[in-house]
């Protein structure tokens, strides 16, 4: 491994070049922890669904834990009509959850930590939020501009302004949670490359850095992803309910 | 508003921040865009299956179990209710019985101590008269008794006086004389020993 501490964000494929066309979809290392976080995934939540006991095991506990948790998330911020919205979240949650863990295993690689990823996500979030607002109230949506209560003279630039932040979701969405991956990976690598440098003398400081850190990192995994699905919900509710 | 001026800060602050990283370090490997429509088509596939499969098969039976516990603890509740209620009409049913055979016991050993009571009395008047009868015949025999003590005393006197003389004297002496004197001694003495 090279010193750089962006070097662990590079992506490489793994396997042969594989081209439709123009375009390059060769199996890489995202694509092995993409994969390697869905069939988790999939995994944890099938032996938790397979028995029904009344008295649950553990398993079967953290899958019936993470369902109500989710649910009870999205009946809060976006109330009962988001129910059928319920499986995108959960599986929008539990994906970005299992993939920031993931990357917390050394020498693994950060699906989360590449814009690419989290725009594509935050721009699907986005573009069908926008559209379940549309087909629910119409024109009526564009009212999700004109807040009430607002004097008159200042509602040009109001508008303005919100039309702006709308439009700036999928922005903040996907950098924040980047942004957030990179960082912390980032800063790992660079305390880590110090461990090293300062050697078995002065290495203890960042060495205990290190470890402080990736007890941070953990809980930023947790908290970016349940940041990314309640926001979600947020704008879910913003089209389902128009509040303005 | 707070937020939302928040969120501009952190995507511009953020937009300044990849700029001078792309500057300082000859690019971040996220901005190359060499892999970005095979990591975009990974992800569509990967997170599409894993939908799929989460929302057609494995959270149904999640809600379907987690409802069906909810049910059967409902019930279990309901049915300990009943039982509850059932135990309670128990209790008081084994009050009353027990109220009830309490009452009876006091009245059965009443009952049975006033015929005890009348039995022991019943028995002692018996007993008394027996008693009484017996204590009557025997106050008769000794007052036989007492009437007939002067006269045989007499008698054996009369003859042990009327003996001694005869030995001390050697001559026989008429009865009717000691009979006399012994009489008047008794008679005397008598005050002295049955003065009643």
């Amino acid at each position: 491994m090279a010193a750089n501490p962006m070097s662990q964000f590079d992506v490489y494929r793994i396997g042969p070049e594989i081209k439709v066309g123009a375009l390059d979809i060769s199996f890489t290392n995202a694509s092995l922890f993409m994969i390697l976080s869905t069939v988790s995934i999939l995994l944890v939540f099938n032996l938790g669904s397979k028995k029904n006991s009344i008295l649950p095991n553990k398993i079967q506990l953290l899958a019936e834990l993470s369902y109500t948790f989710v649910s009870k998330m999205i009946s809060d911020t976006a109330g009962s009509k988001a129910k059928p919205y319920f499986a995108f979240i959960f599986s929008l949650f539990m994906f970005v959850l299992f993939c920031n863990m993931f990357g917390m295993i050394p020498y693994t690689f950060t699906v989360t930590s590449h814009i690419i990823v989290t725009f594509v996500l935050a721009a699907f979030i986005f573009i069908g939020v926008t559209v379940i607002g549309f087909i629910k109230h119409g024109f009526g949506y564009l009212k999700l501009f004109v807040p009430s209560g607002v004097p008159a003279v200042l509602l040009p630039l109001i508008v303005v302004i919100e039309i702006i932040s709308y439009l700036s979701r999928p922005i903040s969405l996907s950098v924040r949670l980047f942004a957030n991956m990179m960082a912390g990976h980032t800063m790992m690598k660079v305390f880590g490359g110090f461990v090293i440098s300062l050697g078995i003398v002065g290495g203890w400081l960042p060495l205990s850095f290190s470890v402080a850190l990736t007890g941070l990192e953990i809980l930023v995994a947790f908290l970016q992803a349940y940041v990314f699905a309640i926001l979600t919900c947020i704008y879910l509710n913003d089209a389902l309910n128009l509040h303005h | 508003m707070v937020k939302k001026i928040y969120f501009q800060s952190i995507f511009f602050s953020f937009f300044f921040i990849k700029e001078a990283f792309a500057a300082e370090s000859g690019g971040m490997p996220q901005l190359n865009p060499e892999f970005w429509v095979s990591q975009i088509f990974w992800l569509i596939l990967t997170f599409g299956i894993m939908y799929l499969v989460l929302s057609k098969l494995i959270l149904p039976k999640i809600s379907n179990n987690l409802e069906s516990r909810k049910a059967q603890i409902l019930e279990n509740i309901e049915a300990a209710e009943k039982q509850r209620e059932n135990s309670d009409a128990k209790l008081k049913e084994y009050d009353e019985i027990i109220s009830k055979s309490k009452l009876e016991a006091n009245s059965i050993f009443n009952q049975a101590r006033e015929k005890a009571i009348k039995d022991i009395s019943a028995k002692r008047e018996v007993l008394d008269k027996q008693i009484d009868d017996e204590i009557a015949e025997a106050e008769k025999e000794i007052d036989t008794l007492r009437k007939n003590a002067p006269d045989k005393i007499n008698k054996i006197a009369i003859e042990t006086s009327s003996e001694l003389l005869q030995k001390l004297i050697g001559a026989e002496i008429n009865n009717s004389s000691i009979t006399a004197i012994v009489d008047d001694l008794s008679k005397r003495n008598g005050e002295k020993y049955y003065g009643n």
